[in-house]
């Protein structure tokens, strides 16, 4: 077991891991942060992308001890300071860019990832840079839809809600 | 204008707010203080015999609670099948025993030989590893053909062939088909593969059972869309435990897609093993695991045979279909190939001759069950690539031949079982003509041309039965359940309304659509009605949500549960405004006196329930009414989706360009989560024409069983989707004149993708009129160079 140190939503969090511990596994199984999803073991999936320091990371595909000392962001940490949802989150729930819910917490983090380099993506920058996430359930129209309006396009002229 | 609220408002999804906040609750989310985690060790090889399982090393490795064989469970149920087939001679089917672990033989690769719990997932993994096993492998039963012919190498010793069973529906008559085939002035044939799919539900499955042993009493808490299903076959058939010391909770599913329907071994091992050792024992499955323990879809090898007469009327329809089940009975499996399969094939056509013969077989291959559309999508793809070869051949144009042959009077007897209630097969086309810019296409082709690549459309019409059934004619078909639904509708004091319903909802949006009815009917905020759905210890008996039932089907009890609150609440309203039960009317919430300003608020009704003060005698305090429905007849969802391709000459790459969808729903309650249900369909039918394909080698070796290998639609394989279900024919026997529309889009979207490659390619002068799903580049290319 060795110990290791980060700060996880802006709190400083520490714990006894051993060297196969995985980064998804310390955010669900010691931090309790359970809405990091894993749905592969392939990193091919993306539900549980987190930011590291600031770059979105497929958390399954990381070791707890490379993330010490580093600035972690979870989906828990993404809404607004009141409580309420942020640009990216209500624009999933007003373009219904969600069904099941299990992607959903990889699709927010890619996103803020894609923004914040791209703050007016395309919708084949949208979707290329959505490989790495999978969902089964939208068939990615909601999701792109979604992530446009975050980006401030007017997106009403894409056919149906 | 579009509604704000209430039945046909796009309604917000509330439940988005915890999925979008890390909030959620997933099974895999849920740890039982002091659990102990089980590994299960499955087969690596597709057939096999077990000379001996030694787990003594296993068992004194650290951190080992407990190791269990197949020995452990010979006195408990094997996994039960939920649906008893009827051959065409009259006999039952053959019914194999299905264990919790492997006894005697294995007979998949994934087939589960023992399990191991221990205080660590990493403990137990590394304790199976110390496992010794002496299985003698046997030659493994893939192709299915071969498989049905006499002397082949038995998957079940006991069985007396591989076939389950040999079944026909339709016209029994085999001289009067050839009669109408041999009269016939074109006769239309195919050979085509329905390709094996995973549904893969991002979700893997997870089971966390507890036993307490002060009450005896059982806690599953596990990935199901039927948390009542799977507590009485677990109770009843496998480990005969009494249903009312079994709680089972179905919390947030992350997906189904049906795969979540079935009763699996690991919900019933994780029980047993809860007892066993004394601690509670959790199972989450990796997504290799899920691809070789999950039940998967389609696998359909047929020929379909379409005769027609000098007028282009289609006369006759003939199909011989080998359906694979794998090695073992999935809960549903035996009536996807037939009684949601063989009664689709009249399709939106007055055919007037058809015979559907389908040969059954066991295979050493994971169980096949059913996969969004289950049957229904592999008889659409049937009709539809048939129907458009017959009109390549003729050189009429595709949706005139199919308008020619449509079914425009209603009710119709279908001759393969279906009645048909209501449907304009004419309105849907018409729409979709509009929606899709058909008139545009030569325009969009003669474009692609120009930067060298072919473009094609492609046409195909679907109808679908839903909200399976009448329990009754499903019984006679060999259901071994009802299928009803139920829901509690319980009014709180202050008027508050908590709804506790059978559906389960993993994606669907019933915790937002569900109150938009109760909250219409009633004329209340939507806000004030809550949905309770998933746990056995809260809700009615009710059988869960598959086959776009839900709001048919258990909507249909919430209408009636709410239908008996409201009756005996205008009896108290009457005692408070001192008038007749007649005269009282209710309106945005408040019940008054026809033809007068005295009224009373739906609150103070409510209040006065249960604070019975001044109160009619006659009437029981309390405002709580359940109500079981039993529908009268399916429902029948149809539609016409058009599909635009191009592919690229060179590589034989398909791009979907353009895909446009005009379903019949009829009655729409929120149209924002309808959308949503038809898009998701659309990208799993997608997936299934151009990418997904579950592959075996000969031995029976799973070559793709991981995201690595099996090509899941992502983002940029697909395009937006025009969906269009302004066409509505409400149907005639629920009470809100709703159809179900979660299915739809995978059962219309695959023929329209792959007649749409084959009218790009003979667009370039090749005459190529069959391919293989899914459509990958290199069968493309080896079509345009064959």
């Amino acid at each position: 077991m060795t110990q290791v140190s980060m700060t996880v939503n802006g709190k400083s969090v520490s714990g006894d891991v051993e060297g196969r511990t995985l980064l998804s596994s310390f955010l669900r199984d010691h931090l309790s942060l359970t809405g990091t999803h894993v749905g592969c073991d392939t990193a091919q999936c993306g539900a549980c992308v987190v930011h590291v320091n600031g770059e979105a990371v497929k958390s399954c595909n990381m070791l707890a001890l490379e993330a010490d000392g580093a600035d972690v962001g979870t989906i828990e940490g993404q809404a607004n300071d009141d409580g309420s949802l942020n640009v990216i989150q209500q624009a999933f729930q007003d373009h219904h860019g969600l069904q099941c819910g299990f992607c959903t917490p990889g699709m927010v983090m890619s996103t803020a990832a894609l923004l914040k380099d791209n703050p007016r993506p395309t919708e084949a920058e949208v979707r290329k840079y959505l490989e790495g996430n999978l969902c089964r359930c939208t068939g990615y129209h909601n999701i792109v839809k979604a992530i446009m309006a975050a980006s401030g396009q007017d997106v009403s002229s894409i056919a149906a809600e | 204008m579009p509604k704000d609220s209430g039945i046909g408002a796009s309604s917000k999804r509330r439940e988005d707010v915890r999925f979008l906040t890390g909030a959620g609750n997933y099974t895999d989310d849920i740890n039982a203080a002091g659990q102990a985690y089980v590994y299960f060790l499955r087969s690596d090889i597709a057939h096999g015999r077990i000379n001996s399982v030694d787990t003594s090393a296993a068992e004194g490795m650290p951190g080992v609670v407990k190791v269990f064989t197949g020995k452990d469970f010979e006195g408990v149920g094997g996994m039960p099948c939920g649906w008893e087939v009827t051959d065409k001679h009259g006999a039952p089917m053959q019914e194999p025993p299905h264990p919790i672990l492997a006894q005697g033989k294995v007979r998949h690769v994934g087939d589960p030989i023992a399990a191991v719990v221990a205080d660590s997932l990493e403990q137990a993994r590394d304790a199976a590893e110390a496992i010794d096993l002496d299985i003698e492998e046997l030659p493994a039963v893939m192709d299915m053909k071969a498989a049905a012919q006499d002397g082949a190498t038995l998957v079940h010793d006991d069985l007396k062939n591989n076939i389950c069973y040999d079944w026909q529906l339709g016209e029994a008559d085999d001289a009067k088909v050839n009669e109408v085939f041999a009269n016939a002035a074109h006769v239309t044939t195919l050979d085509l593969v329905n390709n094996r799919l995973v549904a893969n539900p991002m979700e893997p499955r997870v089971a966390v059972a507890e036993y307490n042993r002060g009450t005896e009493e059982y806690t599953l808490y596990t990935t199901s869309q039927n948390p009542h299903v799977i507590r009485l076959l677990m109770c009843a058939f496998v480990l005969g435990l009494p249903e009312h010391k079994v709680r089972v909770v179905a919390p947030d599913v992350g997906g189904g897609f049906g795969t979540k329907i079935f009763h699996y071994a690991e919900e019933a091992f994780c029980t047993f093993a809860a007892k066993a050792c004394n601690r509670p024992v959790k199972w989450s499955a990796s997504r290799s695991e899920a691809f070789m323990s999950d039940a998967h879809g389609r696998d359909h090898v047929s020929k379909i045979e379409l005769a027609l007469d000098a007028d282009n009327n289609f006369v006759g329809l003939r199909t011989n279909t080998y359906a694979n089940l794998g090695a073992y009975l999935s809960t549903f499996s035996s009536s996807v190939p037939t009684w949601l399969h063989g009664t689709l094939m009249a399709g939106n056509y007055t055919t007037p001759v058809i015979q559907v013969n389908v040969k059954a077989m066991f295979t050493n291959t994971v169980p096949v069950d059913a996969y969004r559309g289950a049957g229904r999508p592999e008889a659409t793809y049937q009709i539809e690539r048939v129907v458009d070869k017959a009109a390549r051949e003729l050189g009429v144009d595709p949706i005139a031949l199919r308008r020619q042959n449509f079914v425009t009077q209603f009710p119709y007897d279908t001759p393969v079982a279906l009645t048909y209630d209501t449907g304009d097969y004419n309105g849907t086309m018409d729409k979709l003509e509009t929606a899709a810019d058909l008139a545009g296409f030569a325009a969009r082709r003669a474009e692609s041309e120009a930067s060298g690549k072919l473009r094609g459309l492609g046409i195909n019409c679907y109808i679908e039965a839903c909200g399976i059934a009448p329990s009754n004619i499903v019984g006679m078909l060999g259901a071994r359940a009802g299928l009803y639904d139920a829901a509690t509708v319980r009014v709180n004091a202050t008027g508050s309304i908590s709804v506790m319903v059978g559906a389960h909802s993993h994606g669907q949006g019933h915790e937002t659509a569900f109150p938009q009815v109760v909250a219409d009917m009633i004329g209340i905020d939507e806000s004030m009605v809550e949905i309770v759905h998933g746990d056995t210890s809260k809700i009615p008996f009710g059988m869960g949500t598959y086959g776009s039932r839900s709001l048919a089907v258990c909507g249909s009890a919430m209408v009636k549960a709410t239908e008996k609150v409201i009756e005996k609440a205008k009896k108290i309203a009457a005692h408070l405004l001192e008038a007749s039960e007649a005269d009282i009317e209710l309106k945005d919430g408040q019940f008054s006196v026809a033809g007068t300003d005295k009224s009373v608020a739906w609150g103070d009704v409510t209040l006065t329930a249960y604070v019975p003060h001044n109160y009619p005698l006659e009437v029981e305090p309390g405002l709580e009414e359940t109500a079981f429905y039993d529908p009268a007849n399916f429902t029948f969802p149809a539609g016409a989706y058009a599909c635009e391709v191009e592919v690229d000459p060179e590589t034989g790459q398909v791009s979907i360009e353009k895909f446009t969808a005009a379903d019949d729903f009829g009655n729409i309650v929120n149209p924002m989560i309808v959308d949503g249900q038809v898009h998701g369909g659309i990208g799993q039918g997608i997936g299934q024409a151009l990418l997904e394909n579950c592959a075996y080698d000969e031995n029976g070796q799973l070559l793709s069983a991981s995201f690595m290998d099996y090509a899941m639609p992502r983002a940029d394989d697909v395009p937006f989707y025009g969906v269009d279900h302004s066409s509505q024919t409400p149907c005639t026997h629920n009470p809100l004149g709703v159809k179900g529309c979660g299915e739809a889009g995978a059962i219309g979207s695959p023929p329209a993708v792959v007649n749409a490659v084959l009218d790009a390619l003979n667009s370039g002068g090749k005459a190529v009129d069959h391919i293989d799903m899914p459509v990958s580049p290199s069968r493309v290319w080896a079509a345009m160079n064959s």
